[in-house]
């Protein structure tokens, strides 16, 4: 067992420390408009703080692979609270899956204009009759001359309002097996027959939509991957949205900030942390914290030395990382008591009302992105290699 | 940078799991449990593979390996509901005698001498207990100290000070708990002789750290083994004509507790770890590991009976050994909320 990075990375860890202090400032905050945010975002890839691992051809840093590095640079973004590399669909969900599967031309004409913030990207999946069984989408693609035209309905199309573009999983093999007749697709949102309705979400705001496709034409080689292997395409994609989602350096970051609001809330004159009822609920979250902790560093640690196996520790991370959240989230509610309930534009509200916004959009991530019960059933069927559900009888 | 077991650990691993795969079955487990025998012969064959010797270091007669490889063994312990003075002698005891009694961790590493623990009273007198020192003389009651068979034991008085009694200066009764897989007794001080060990509470608290990610570990092996008996139960058992593992109700109950007991294999090595090399971090890691272990194992243990349906609460499968096991473990040497209480004082959120 040894824990320590080497002291290599340690003066890593202080060259990444010395360009935070140095550039605090420049960061914008969630307030900041657009275009200070893309130039936050060009600086950190010139500095390879985001976009590290890709190729400077690619509009990246071009650094060597390094999970260490990458490591140590999200620990002290998260230690510092300052805005790290943009997120987003495009970015951590998009781009990783054109370096493993996409054409050269796609990777040219795509991967720099998204890192860079200049492409805002979509996810067309669930569709109204395929959420947890998404390969059983209807959403289709026909060939006609060199374009595809697609006909069909997405729903919780999270920022299709905002987007460019769209990658889409369009079914364009009528004729064979459900996970073999879905294709990729990729198109801007600006093409012809889309029409997009917006859908409010319980936390009072439209970020995700209906979109709906009327012959939408798409130039044929806007496709990622061979026709009918869209699923595998998609799947690339869903093992890095998981990996993104449960992360624990989050929860401890929001944990810092529930420790900050109990010893400054009083509840009839006592500070909140004196409670020993949250108090204890309080330290519990951080024992699951540090549990969660501890269980990325054993998948860290197994993809840095041979032979180490952490994928049951792999699998449930999405599971229990974003049920850890929404409790934690939770607890500065009932810390708050009738001050939790404050909402919106209010003076009364702790944290600018995030605690409210979190708890109801962590609520969300237990949905999306594969459901808890769907988390069970991998767990259950691949961990601990229980049979599957069998299927009725056609 | 490396989270995960050597070559040599994983050595270690597997020769005492084949040990207790051979010896330790759960028929042995029951006639310990019906006191038709006692826990000797296997800890001969234990002392024989050099466990209580563990972390001894070399010069003073041991195998010189440190919390990981403890906590590695613990773990296997509790997989097994295997009956021993584990905790108690080898580990606990050794590390506070060091340096004070060295001649008696030397016939510890040898298995020939064993030493329990009375730490209760220090940690939250319970009932009418409480032990109190004046003159290198010992007076009041210690509940549910470790091991009835010891040699001696080490005592904590009320204010965290170390002594040591052989077994005949004090009344020793039996104390029947639910955990027939391990021994605790009352022990009545009156005036009894004892040898002051250590007044530094700092003392007191290295051997109570250990011993608390000792029962960590152990409730993470007995709930490892109950998980293994819930699947492998569920995947033979059939009822409506498919097995109950194909039960979507009974594969989410068992991916629950898979879910909240795997990382807690990495909060145990982590703890272990952080004991012989992270000083600054290992109170509290260890106070959480115990607490957070105990709150999964207790899920784990209610859930993998559930699991087994009727067959799962008869003594016939003696799935109950481990439940009662891991109750045990959840108690001893601190529950849940003190450890989360005293996670809270060290971190200076509670007076
Ligand atoms: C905040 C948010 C953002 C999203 N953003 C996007 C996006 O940008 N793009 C996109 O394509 N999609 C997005 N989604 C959709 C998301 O992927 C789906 O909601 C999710 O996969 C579940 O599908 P569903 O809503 O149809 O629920 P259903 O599949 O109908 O599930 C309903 C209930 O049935 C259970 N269930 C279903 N099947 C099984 C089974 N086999 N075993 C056990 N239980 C089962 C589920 O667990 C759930 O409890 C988003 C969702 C949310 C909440």
């Amino acid at each position: 067992m040894d824990l320590s990075f080497g002291s290599e990375y340690e003066t890593f860890r202080t060259e990444v420390r010395d360009f935070i202090t140095n550039n605090r400032e420049n960061a914008p905050s969630s307030r900041s408009n657009p275009a200070d945010a893309k130039q936050w975002q060009k600086t950190l890839i010139e500095n390879g703080y985001t976009a590290r691992t890709i190729p400077e051809a690619y509009g990246g840093f071009g650094a060597k692979p390094d999970i260490i590095r990458s490591r140590i640079i999200a620990e002290e973004f998260a230690d510092s609270g300052i805005q790290g590399g943009m997120g987003g669909q495009g970015i951590s969900m998009l781009v990783p899956t054109l370096l493993e599967v996409g054409s050269e031309a796609q990777k040219l004409e795509f991967v720099k204009p998204t890192i860079e913030g200049d492409m805002v990207w979509c996810q067309g999946y669930s569709e109204p009759g395929a959420g947890s069984d998404l390969a059983s989408l209807r959403t289709n693609a026909v060939m006609d001359g060199d374009d595809w035209v697609i006909n069909g309905q997405k729903i919780w199309t999270s920022t299709a309002h905002l987007a460019d573009w769209i990658f889409c999983l369009v079914r364009t093999e009528p004729d064979a097996k459900k996970h073999h007749g879905i294709s990729f697709l990729l198109f801007s949102m600006d093409t012809p027959g889309i029409e997009i309705r917006p859908l409010v979400d319980m936390t009072g705001v439209a970020n995700f939509n209906e979109v709906f496709f009327t012959d939408v034409r798409v130039p044929a080689h806007q496709i990622v991957g061979n026709r009918g292997q869209g699923w595998q395409v998609a799947n690339a994609i869903l093992s890095h949205e998981r990996d993104m989602l449960g992360n624990p350096d989050a929860a401890l970051s929001r944990f810092n900030s529930l420790i900050d609001l109990m010893q400054k809330e009083t509840i009839a004159g006592e500070k909140a942390i004196n409670h020993p009822v949250f108090r204890d609920r309080l330290m519990q979250l951080q024992g699951r914290i540090m549990a969660m902790r501890f269980n990325d560093m054993r998948i860290l640690s197994s993809r840095l030395n041979e032979g180490q196996d952490a994928s049951l520790a792999r699998m449930i991370v999405k599971l229990q990382g974003t049920e850890l959240r929404h409790d934690l989230e939770g607890l500065a509610i009932d810390v708050l008591g009738e001050l939790g309930l404050a909402y919106g534009d209010n003076d009364y509200t702790r944290n600018n009302g995030t605690w409210q916004s979190q708890y109801m959009y962590q609520l969300g991530l237990i949905i999306g992105g594969g459901t808890s019960q769907i988390q069970k059933n991998i767990i259950s069927e691949r961990g601990l290699e229980m049979p599957r559900e069998p299927r009725p009888a056609q | 940078m490396e989270f995960g077991l050597s070559q040599e650990q994983t050595l270690l691993q597997d020769s005492v799991n084949r040990f207790l795969n051979d010896q330790v079955s759960l028929d042995e487990v029951r006639k310990v449990a019906a006191a038709d025998k006692d826990d000797k012969a296997i800890w001969q064959g234990l002392t024989e593979l050099g466990i209580p010797a563990l972390i001894i270091p070399e010069d003073k007669g041991g195998v010189g390996l440190g919390a990981v490889e403890a906590a590695i063994v613990a773990e296997l312990l509790g997989y097994h509901a295997t009956p021993s003075p584990f905790i108690s002698s080898a580990i606990m005891a050794p590390v506070a005698l060091a340096g004070k009694r060295d001649d008696l961790v030397a016939n510890i590493a040898a298995g020939t001498c064993r030493v329990g623990i009375a730490f209760g009273e220090a940690i939250a007198a319970k009932d009418k207990a409480g032990v109190t020192a004046s003159n290198n003389k010992l007076s009041g009651l210690s509940l549910f100290a470790l091991d009835i068979d010891a040699d001696y034991y080490l005592v904590a008085t009320n204010d965290q000070q170390l002594y040591l009694v052989t077994a005949n200066a004090v009344k020793r009764n039996n104390m029947a708990t639910i955990d027939l897989t391990r021994t605790t007794c009352e022990l009545v001080f009156n005036e009894s002789e004892a040898e002051l060990i250590s007044t530094d509470t700092e003392d007191f608290n290295r051997a109570l750290d250990i011993g608390r990610i000792m029962l960590a570990a152990d409730t993470l092996g007995a709930g490892q083994n109950m998980i293994d008996q819930a699947v492998s139960y569920a995947k033979e058992r059939e009822q409506f004509d498919r097995p109950i593992a194909s039960f979507q109700a009974v594969k989410h109950m068992c991916a629950e507790m898979a879910a909240g007991l795997e990382p807690c294999r990495s909060m145990v090595w982590y703890a272990a770890h952080a004991y012989d090399n992270l000083p600054e971090e290992t109170r509290l890691t260890t106070c959480h590991t115990k607490a957070h272990i105990s709150e999964v194992g207790k899920f784990v243990a209610k859930t993998s009976t559930e699991v087994h349906g009727g067959m799962g609460f008869t003594d016939l499968v003696g799935l109950h050994y481990w439940f009662k096991r891991i109750g045990f473990n959840r108690q001893l040497l601190g529950s849940p909320e003190l450890l989360r209480q005293q996670a809270a004082q060290l971190q200076g959120l509670a007076a």
